[in-house]
């Protein structure tokens, strides 16, 4: 045992230490402390001290297997081809703090601070402080020793915190559950046993306790009501596990559409339609009291007369007695009970129904601008994604598929796309020749026209059979379903179209094909809505008398009853002969096992188009929410099971995380903003029909507000400071100017604090690039002693 | 640590619960499906381990190309055969869970796919990982020249130091980039 060598690397910072690297501290150069004598391996002396991991103590076995021939012969050192260095190289290498995966780096990294303070103080006092030693041994008592060190170290960092603050920590680190058990015995025993022994605790202490130990029961017994309450769970698990997340994003917002239904229909039924089924009005046509099964189709006939439609609700003020013995009665024609009392209270239908959309309407906007932002933030980040293909290796695969076929699936999607990245890559060099720029720009042209003149006939189409059904004053119920008949038609069949133009276009990259045909389907949606919007609320209400209509707020919602009603009919059928049948056909006729792809965009898109004809009906048709919620309810199960039998997923990429964010931004910048302008528009100009409605006799809907404010303010039920808060804050357009431009300070300050955030990230990116630099020399300067001294044995050692 | 893996004692269940990311009804569970896969002799014993293949039948991990390098990074086993113990299983799930952080995810995710345990990607690992995702078949695998410029990208983008391997902070720096990660790599039982 000539051979004793001392090997100590002393390396004082993480590479990925990102926050100290601009600090010039002495001993941040890597150290390399060399007793000048040949090492090898395996003749590894005992007093080295070892910190290397479990797992990575063999690495050193494996690399110490490399003859000693090969370690001599080093040329390209440069290059740093790893698999020709010297195994003292390897190792070296293998242990650098960076490498040491997370077995101390990670969970090092997030305890910095307390390390250094533990170490300081406590068992590490002989060693220099924000060192780790490490070195290399296969010996077992070594072994042992250091994980003995390992833990010891971890507990120490543990020590110093909070029982809880602890417990997070703890959980949070990258060891294996007895390891952790162990820590935390070491740690946390003698915590537990002084407050288990010191009977000196104060008494609210103990309280806390007794709560927190009835509260973790509860939440205990708790957990499976609220899993279960976790919709459609099982269902969405299974779907994931065979078509991925991609598929799963549709479901998802199908979830949250229905989320926002439930919250629409049960706060309107809570504060409109239940007080006014308390009390129901007269029926004033007794003919329409039969009731036929087309009048669920078309909404006329008995269902126009009930709480579905605005024509329903009564503009009466329901006044509740407080008095013992008095009856509940009108306030307009029998006051019941004296109404200088304070006990009264006065329920106005009216302003309940104008306050609750408004309202609902605010509460929506809320919800979906903080989803918004909060999926903003998730999906796109400071940095620019310029590691496209080493995010797509790294953090591609599903690990919830558990399919056999679907496992496949995914892996020649991954192949695909890969290969399409790759090719596009190689490809960039090779220009394409003026002729083909010149016919893809002309087949782009072609298509771009097609598409936006079918836009233009079908909307116009749309525009003269609404004109026409206006005009024949309300025929035969076949014709009141033209209409919707024709626009779901539209709806459905031009899709098709635009997606045999994007087959004739081929787009060079699949993101941007995407993009277009939602566009696409987006501009006809939209233009189709805008029409009949405008046929609405500009023809029907300027003469509604001509037309022959008592109350047009109640047809128009029936029009959207029967559009809601005939979009989903058309979706069944689509789901029906579109993916049943063509399977049928294609295996049997065309004897192709092919399926047909699900189209995630398009079906999405149709999504936002019926919650947008919810959102514009809620005014006219309080009741739309729950045709809506049926409607998803019947759409999630038929979708799944046509899934489960007829389709399989596209073989597009479809990055679900930035799709989600594209659609819900999409649900709320055309879909609710537009609904809610309409509505807005609606409340704020149009009169109201006068034989029906709670809005009857008045000029616009938004006046029964001001009444209602009129009246409160006369009986003296507002307190005095919100009249105050309302006139100097909301009617004054000086405080709106201020809260503007805070509002634009803050964004300009926060794009300032992101671009210097940008120049930060550079400049370290720079700086962990010379860092590496540093270790390559530091590395090449190692195997240069190495090869010395090993040339000087070979000299010395005679054969 | 004194379970019998025929049952869950009430102690180690709310250590195991502060100690993992799942909460009390996944344990229940991953203990009923682990003990489904014991022997009969076995399920009195304190931490008995089950051999990889036996573990590899749940369906969940099946067909997973992964599996068997899910199974020896959570493997305690001093043989390096990949069984685990019950511990070891709850490991396993608690890292795939719902409320695991990103950083316990992409650091065991590295550690999966670092093939040879150097504690470093380099070529030789990334290209095993692209074989595991593309699978084995011809028509789906990567031509040499392909799998090159792959990765050599690779290299470009994440390598930050430029030593020409991926080591555990560049790529969870690459991760932090990637907001479908996180609901990508998830088993649920």
């Amino acid at each position: 045992m000539e051979q004793s060598a001392s090997f100590r690397v002393y390396i004082s910072e993480m590479d990925s230490d990102y926050e100290n690297l601009g600090e010039a501290d002495p001993d941040q150069e890597s150290l390399f402390q060399y007793n000048g004598k040949p090492v090898s391996s395996t003749q590894s002396p005992e007093n080295l001290q070892v910190y290397v991991g479990r797992e990575y103590s063999d690495i050193s076995s494996t690399s110490s297997d490399l003859t000693s021939d090969e370690s001599f012969d080093v040329e390209s050192i440069s290059s740093l081809q790893r698999h020709n260095w010297p195994t003292v190289s390897l190792k070296v290498l293998s242990s650098l703090p960076s490498r040491i995966a997370g077995q101390n780096s990670t969970a090092v990294n997030s305890l910095g601070s307390q390390l250094q303070q533990r170490q300081t103080s406590s068992h590490h006092s002989s060693q220099p402080p924000r060192r780790l030693q490490v070195g290399f041994s296969q010996d077992p008592v070594d072994n042992t020793n250091s994980e003995e060190n390992k833990t010891e170290q971890f507990a120490s960092s543990l020590r110093g915190l909070s029982l809880s603050e602890g417990m997070h920590k703890l959980r949070a680190m990258p060891l294996s559950l007895r390891d952790k058990m162990e820590i935390r015995q070491r740690v946390f025993s003698d915590v537990a046993k002084s407050g288990l022994l010191s009977r000196n605790i104060p008494y609210y202490n103990t309280h806390c306790m007794c709560i927190s130990r009835i509260w973790r029961h509860c939440s205990f017994r708790c957990l499976p009501i609220l899993s279960s309450l976790h919709l459609w769970h099982s269902t969405i698990k299974r779907l994931s596990g065979r078509f991925g997340t991609g598929v799963l994003s549709y479901f998802l917002f199908l979830r949250t559409l229905l989320c926002f239904n439930l919250l629409l229909f049960i706060i309107i039924g809570l504060f409109v339609v239940l007080p006014q089924a308390s009390r129901p009005p007269p029926l004033y046509d007794s003919h329409l009291n039969s009731f036929s099964a087309l009048d669920l189709l078309t909404g006329t006939g008995y269902l126009s007369q009930s709480m579905m439609f605005y024509g329903h609700y009564t503009n009466s003020n329901s006044v509740f007695c407080h008095n013992a013995g008095s009856i509940p009665g009108e306030s307009a024609d029998l006051p019941a009970c004296d109404i200088d009392r304070p006990q009264i209270v006065s329920y106005s239908i009216p302003a309940a129904y104008l306050f609750t959309i408004a309202i609902t309407f605010f509460i929506i906007s809320v919800i979906l601008v903080y989803s918004i932002s909060k999926s903003f933030g998730r999906s796109f980040h400071v940095l620019k994604s310029n590691g496209n293909l080493a995010v797509k290796v790294f953090s591609t695969w599903d690990f919830k598929l558990s399919k056999k076929a679907a496992v496949k699936f995914q892996s020649e999607k991954i192949s695909m796309q890969l290969k399409e990245l790759l090719s596009e890559l190689i490809r960039e060099e090779h220009q394409k020749s003026c002729m083909q720029h010149l016919r893809h720009l002309i087949v782009h042209l072609l298509s771009w026209i097609a598409c936006l003149t079918c836009i233009v006939l079908g909307t116009t189409g749309v525009y003269y059979l609404s004109e026409a059904t206006i005009k024949q004053d309300l025929g035969g119920p076949t014709q009141l379903l033209l209409l919707s008949a024709v626009v779901s038609g539209v709806n459905l069949l031009l899709p098709g179209l635009f997606n045999l133009c994007a087959w004739a276009e081929k787009y060079d990259s699949p993101s941007y094909h995407v993009y277009v045909s939602i566009f696409r389907n987006l501009l006809l949606k939209s233009s189709i809505i805008g029409v009949l919007c405008y046929c609405w609320l500009m023809r029907i209400v300027v003469e509604p008398q001509d037309h022959g209509l008592k109350c047009w707020e109640t047809s128009v919602g029936q029009e959207l009853y029967r559009l809601l009603l005939m979009d989903f009919i058309f979706t069944v059928l689509y789901t029906f002969m579109g993916e049943y049948l063509w399977r049928l056909y294609s295996k049997k006729v065309l004897k192709r096992d092919r399926k047909p792809v699900f189209d995630i965009a398009r079906n999405v898109l149709e999504l936002i188009y019926g919650q947008t004809l919810t959102w514009l009906g809620v005014l006219f048709a309080p009741m739309l929410p729950v045709v809506q919620i049926i409607k998803l309810i019947v759409l999630f199960y038929m979708k799944k099971s046509s899934l489960m039998l007829n389709c399989q997923a596209s073989k597009k990429p479809w990055r679900a995380s930035h799709m989600t964010t594209l659609f819900i931004s999409l649900l709320c910048f055309p879909s609710f903003v537009s609904a809610a302008m309409s509505i807005t528009y609606t409340i704020w100009s149009i009169k109201p029909s006068e034989g029906c409605g709670p809005f009857r006799n008045l000029t616009t809907m938004f006046q029964s507000g001001k009444l209602f404010a009129q009246e409160l303010k006369k009986s003296h039920r507002i307190p005095p400071w919100l009249i105050w808060v309302y006139n100097s804050l909301v009617a004054n357009p000086l405080f709106l100017f201020a809260i503007c431009g805070v509002f634009l300070l803050v964004i300009y300050f926060h794009t300032q604090v992101v671009d210097g955030q940008k120049k930060i990230i550079s400049r370290l990116e720079k700086q962990i690039e010379n860092e590496g630099k540093d270790k390559k020399f530091l590395i090449t300067q190692l195997q240069a002693i190495c090869e010395e001294t090993g040339v000087a044995k070979m000299v010395k050692r005679p054969h | 640590m004194g379970t019998t893996a025929s049952q869950l004692g009430k102690e180690s269940l709310s250590e195991y619960q502060e100690l993992t990311f799942l909460t009390k009804q996944e344990i229940l569970l991953a203990h009923k499906r682990f003990t489904e896969l014991l022997n009969k002799d076995e399920k009195d014993l304190s931490n008995a381990r089950v051999s990889m293949e036996r573990i590899l039948t749940l369906p969940e991990l099946k067909s997973n190309p992964f599996r068997k390098r899910i199974c020896h990074v959570f493997s305690t086993s001093d043989q390096k055969d990949g069984s685990l113990t019950f511990e070891d299983f709850l490991d396993l799930l608690s890292a795939f869970s719902d409320s695991a952080t990103l950083e316990i995810k992409s650091h065991y995710a590295f550690r999966i796919f670092d093939f040879d345990d150097d504690g470093t990607l380099d070529s030789a690992d990334l290209e095993k990982l692209v074989n595991c995702l593309t699978g084995e078949t011809d028509d789906t695998r990567l031509t040499s020249d392909e799998m090159r410029q792959l990765i050599s990208n690779i290299l470009e983008e994440s390598d930050i130091d430029k030593d020409g391997t991926v080591n555990l902070s560049e790529f969870q720096h690459v991760i932090s980039r990637s907001p479908d990660f996180v609901s990508s790599f998830k088993i649920v039982l």
